[in-house]
């Protein structure tokens, strides 16, 4: 019994408490990355924001939660009811287990897998399900087509991210993402790497379906796209999700160019302030770029944006990950 | 030249840049938002708000039922009733306007002839029910009485123009 108790109780506890330590500041950040982006956009389109629920509208994430959490669950009558209801809580999922690998810190992670970038981009690559689920399963032809949009843009900048993740990796000599972020100890890689950075962060846009590349949910053609049909706590799902890939995609960033939880300049008066607080403060950078794009950009057009990732983004991280593979071999740097 | 100028400008972003740099200038401008209920915006003295029934200083009605606001009415918004009083003067036993049928073109206020029927500066009377919106003679000329002096700063304001 007391054997029982210590070998799987107890690290099971642990697990448990890790993991809330997680997900609840992931949530809070999730609901108030909702109310910055208003804010923001507010601020660059001269208005002020949310300003009325609590002071400087600081309660407007809560007041929206509770009005998703008590609205009524439309299930429409053409609807396949399962795949309907799997598809928003597999993308929230989804945007909540790849935190599992993310390091705050120097050795705070949850799971320091060897193999951590690659679970990151299998469970990014998951996400499209969700939204194809979603269409699929609402039986409209408006959620249909922003599936197959969907599917297929984040799919073909998958492709260039995936390319750009080599770069990093060869750059690393490590799949583990702690040892990414100890690479850059001596330059974070978005200096060396810096077309590459440009070009993973527009891809982070599409990737997460965020404006200018928000043609899945583009609300002029296809009425808000593939979640058109979900309503109340289905409908805070995908909203939720949406946020959580946001973060997680800016986390990915900041791990793989931003040195992660290192601070800019490694003297004293920056090795002061602990490292989470360096890797929120650089995921919170990254959003910030995220809102400011939404606020300056309009919308690409569809051939546009499959121009851009195939013939645009998919040769230069080619041609880079073979120039970045030559210069490590023949000056010597590369790991074995 | 100017090809190796463009596809530098495309290449380094140029255009992109240019544009984020003008929206982060414009999040730290003053902000246009009013912050309704607490300031509201100014109005002109021809603002054609919510219907009134003025009343002479010495308290008698100036609406003489003549039924010219009737009459122009596009909406046909006005319903009048009169018949002469004791005293001989001709004046309403009945000045209801439909508050949801009116159309707010302010020319009941320009056909009156003795400057009766106005539109006052308030356009903040919003009702719960349609039924509220049925104004009758007890409710404009009350709404003459609360406004008074504010519309008769407006007509002053606004005689040099017309």
């Amino acid at each position: 019994m007391v054997e029982f108790w210590w070998t799987y109780v107890w690290p099971t506890a642990i697990i448990v408490l890790e993991v809330v330590a997680i997900l609840v500041p992931l949530l809070t950040a999730v609901a108030y990355l909702t109310y910055v982006e208003r804010k923001v956009m507010g601020a660059m389109q001269l208005r002020k924001g949310p300003n009325v629920v609590g002071p400087f509208g600081l309660l407007q994430p809560i007041a929206d939660g509770m009005k998703l959490f008590f609205k009524e669950t439309v299930i429409p009558s053409g609807a396949n009811p399962v795949v309907f209801v799997i598809a928003p809580m597999l993308t929230f999922i989804l945007a909540l287990i790849a935190w599992a690998v993310i390091p705050f810190g120097e050795g705070m992670v949850l799971a320091d897998i060897n193999v951590g970038i690659l679970y990151l981009f299998a469970i990014s690559s998951l996400g499209v399900y969700g939204i194809v689920m979603a269409g699929w399963a609402s039986n409209s032809r408006y959620a249909f087509l922003a599936a197959v949009r969907s599917g297929a843009q984040m799919v073909s900048y998958e492709i260039s991210i995936g390319f750009i993740i080599i770069t990093v990796l060869l750059s690393a000599g490590s799949l583990n993402l702690s040892d990414i972020v100890l690479a850059q100890k001596t330059v974070w890689f978005f200096i060396p790497h810096l077309p590459m950075f440009v070009i993973f962060l527009v891809s982070i846009l599409a990737e997460t379906n965020r404006s200018p590349f928000d043609l899945p949910e583009g609300e002029s053609e296809l009425v808000a796209g593939f979640f058109v049909e979900y309503s109340a706590m289905t409908f805070a799902m995908f909203f939720l999700g949406e946020y959580a890939n946001m973060i997680l995609m800016s986390a990915l960033a900041t791990v793989l160019f931003l040195g992660g939880w290192l601070p800019p300049v490694d003297m004293v008066p920056f090795t002061w302030v602990p490292g989470p607080i360096w890797f929120c403060l650089k995921i919170a950078l990254v959003l910030f770029f995220f809102l400011w794009v939404r606020a300056t950009f309009p919308r690409f057009r569809y051939d546009q944006l499959m121009r851009l990732g195939w013939k645009v983004f998919l040769p230069l991280s080619l041609v880079w990950v073979v120039l970045t593979a030559t210069v490590l071999q023949y000056a010597g740097w590369a790991q074995s | 030249m100017a090809f190796l100028d463009r596809t530098a400008r495309t290449v380094f972003l140029g255009e992109l840049i240019a544009g984020m740099a003008l929206t982060f200038r414009y999040m730290f401008r003053r902000k246009v938002t009013l912050n309704y209920p607490y300031e509201k915006g100014p109005l002109s003295p021809r603002f054609r708000g919510e219907h009134a029934l003025r009343r002479y200083p010495n308290g008698e009605e100036r609406c003489i039922a003549c039924k010219l606001c009737e009459a122009i009415c596009p909406a046909q918004a006005i319903t009048i009733e009169a018949e002469p009083r004791p005293d001989g003067s001709r004046r309403t036993t009945r000045y209801d306007i439909d508050m949801t049928k009116c159309i707010y073109c302010g020319f009941c206020e320009e056909a009156c002839p003795v400057d009766a029927i106005v539109e006052g500066p308030n356009f903040e009377y919003s009702t719960e029910t349609r039924e509220e919106l049925y104004y009758n003679k007890e409710k404009l000329l009350a709404n003459g009485d609360r406004w008074e002096a504010e519309i008769a700063a407006r007509l002053e304001a606004d005689a040099p123009f017309r």
